[in-house]
């Protein structure tokens, strides 16, 4: 009985990620062990040479690129969006509220728009520039545009959402007791965020961490426009062996690599978060 | 969430595929977004009483792989440049032409039959052609541009007003053609040389774009560009001072074509239409709207010479683009030169 409603309540979930997430993925795999073929295309040869070619220097200076860029995104991200996933938290539900759909409404527009508003604000002849260059506090357009600083605005702006969100379920789930009792107890306000809040909101810190690198690191589209194409990123990389190179096989190699490393650290992860908090369970007993 | 998101992305993909599923006695075309009339498919279907719908692709890429990956199923006509008919054709995608059901091709140039990626048009029918060159603000660069160097290596006050190409072909060919190699090389010498100029270039440039190019000369943000001829004209449209020049190492030759998948079931329906766009009217029309050089002699013959004077690369004649070489898929090749673009774009 009981595990008949399970399957009823999972089955389609389940179903879901299956048909949609692993079955594309062992696809992915599975091209990455042939041939590409000579137009394109994949010929049914098996090979590991995708992986030796994979084994470049070369792609491995993308794939750490990559990581900075993503990385200074995430640090960003979560340095601006704490303090903000904070005061929505203790705010009122009705403020709350509010407050949560403007965090959303950046969503409802298309990604790929929003990314061409930047291009407006922040090219020479742009928004910014002009108002700089108006207020005469400088004489020549600062290059704001076509570079990493623009990357990673356009990430970051992207994806701040999704780090605010996983951070507020996380800080809302914390009730004033254990802050008070802390106070209480003559902590100072630093000392209650170190030794209590923080820790609490680990798991949300980690979720919302996880989001926004990951989409970063595979993001295209801003490195493109943004970037004026000059920064090659991992998703670019995976973009450009597809659709320009045609090399089925190689992308997929790439996109198992990289696919591979994401769960390990995803595990990493988890583990660490997973032992400090038996660790706090244990120090609380 | 992760695993919803790509869900999702993955989802929109099959929404995107299914769409382009056809219905019955319907022929689709895929075609670059503005790169037709927006009128004339109705015209067509007025007129031959075939129902026809369009879907878009943005480049040559983002349709081949669509195609690729469904075996061409629900597409009837494709519009893609030459090389990439050429691989269309080698993988088997592509349909052999019945040229008594396309009697019009006899409005083509002479010169238009012997490409040579496709002589005598067995697979592919070109829609339009031209060249790639230097497309500049006259009013803002010091000195004319004539060559390629001039965007390869430019002058101070050009440093950081200069874009080129994005896609690999056209990204490789400036330096390719200042070196005086063939566009088409899979030399591993030579392509390591033109690797080289292009990463010194790299420094100097404001971005790689394929797309937005003419709107950055438009408001100057860029003084220089690497353009398509029929694109620079965009931006000459919105600004008289900006003008197109074929550098003295000369350009590509590039061909636009309609080709037929070889799973289509309305082939007959699929080449009425190829024939259609050739009728001396309906092409010239064309090149009027899209400001494009087309291959029909009829056409262009009849092309109002006030447009001539206000885009001069429209007179660009077929015996002078013939001078240049066309681009041809590069097999094997392509390996050597996707993986130098990456060195060239990662450092």
């Amino acid at each position: 009985m009981v595990l008949s409603r399970r399957i009823v309540l999972t089955g389609p979930g389940i179903a879901w990620i299956v048909a949609l997430l692993v079955i594309p993925c062992l696809l992915i795999l599975g091209n990455s062990f042939f041939e590409r073929g000579v137009y394109g295309g994949i010929d049914y040869i098996f090979t590991l040479e995708n992986y030796a070619r994979a084994a470049d220097p070369l792609y491995a200076a993308v794939f750490w690129n990559s990581a900075q860029v993503a990385g200074i995104t995430t640090l960003i991200s979560l340095l601006v969006g704490y303090p903000a996933a904070y005061c929505i938290a203790q705010m009122n539900p009705r403020r709350q509220l509010a407050c949560l759909i403007l965090v959303m409404l950046p969503l409802w527009s298309n990604y790929l728009i929003r990314t061409y508003a930047w291009m407006v604000m922040l090219n020479n002849e742009g928004l910014i520039n002009r108002v700089l260059i108006g207020a005469g506090l400088i004489d020549a357009p600062l290059p704001l545009l076509y570079n990493d600083f623009a990357i990673i605005i356009g990430l970051t702006y992207g994806y701040m959402p999704f780090m605010i969100l996983a951070l507020f379920s996380s800080i809302s789930k914390l009730g004033p007791d254990l802050r008070e009792a802390s106070t209480d107890l003559g902590a100072s306000a630093f000392t209650t965020f170190r030794r209590v809040t923080l820790p609490l909101t680990l798991p949300g810190i980690a979720a919302g961490s996880v989001f926004v690198f990951v989409l970063s690191v595979g993001n295209f589209v801003t490195p493109d426009l943004l970037g004026g194409g000059k920064r090659t990123m991992l998703g670019n990389l995976i973009y450009d062996q597809f659709l320009t190179a045609r090399d089925w096989p190689f992308g997929s190699a790439i996109a198992a690599i990289v696919v591979f490393i994401m769960m390990a650290l995803l595990t990493a992860q988890a583990i660490i978060v997973n032992r400090r908090s038996r660790e706090d369970g244990e120090a609380g007993q | 969430m992760i695993q919803k998101m790509l869900g999702t992305a993955a989802c929109a993909l099959l929404v995107s595929l299914a769409g382009a599923a056809q219905a019955e006695g319907k022929i689709v075309i895929s075609n670059w977004d503005g790169y037709m009339p927006a009128e004339l498919l109705e015209n067509f279907t007025k007129e031959t009483g075939i129902e026809a719908e369009m879907t878009v692709h943005a480049t040559n890429e983002e349709i081949m792989g669509k195609v690729v990956a469904s075996g061409g199923k629900g597409y009837d006509v494709l519009f893609v440049s030459g090389q990439f008919g050429e691989a269309l054709h080698k993988l088997g995608l592509a349909a052999e032409l019945d040229h008594g059901n396309i009697p019009n091709l006899a409005n083509l140039y002479p010169e238009a039959m012997e490409l040579s990626h496709d002589v005598g048009l067995k697979y592919s029918v070109p829609y339009a052609w031209g060249t790639t060159g230097l497309c500049y603000r006259s009013d803002l660069v010091k000195a004319e541009p004539t060559s390629w160097n001039d965007l390869l290596k430019p002058s101070d006050d050009l440093k950081g007003k200069t874009t080129m190409l994005a896609t690999d072909r056209w990204l490789m060919m400036p330096a390719l053609l200042s070196l005086g190699y063939s566009i088409n090389t899979v030399d591993e010498a030579e392509v390591a040389k033109a690797k080289e100029l292009l990463i010194e270039t790299k420094k100097t440039l404001l971005s790689y774009d394929d797309t937005t190019f003419y709107t950055k000369l438009v408001s100057a943000e860029a003084h220089l560009v690497e353009a398509w001829d029929g694109w620079c004209n965009y931006g000459i449209a919105e600004n008289a001072d900006i003008k197109y020049v074929i550098p003295q190492e000369g350009s590509d030759m590039w061909v636009d074509t309609m080709v037929v998948t070889s799973s289509s079931e309305n082939k007959a329906a699929a080449e009425a239409f190829i024939n259609y766009i050739l009728k001396p009217d309906v092409h010239r029309w064309v090149a009027e709207n899209i400001l494009y050089k087309v291959p029909n002699k009829a056409a262009m013959d009849s092309l109002d010479p006030a447009l001539v004077t206000q885009y001069p690369n429209l007179g660009i004649s077929p015996a002078e683009l013939l001078k240049f070489e066309q681009l041809r898929d590069l097999g094997d090749g392509q390996k050597l030169w996707s993986k130098t673009v990456t060195e060239i774009t990662a450092n």
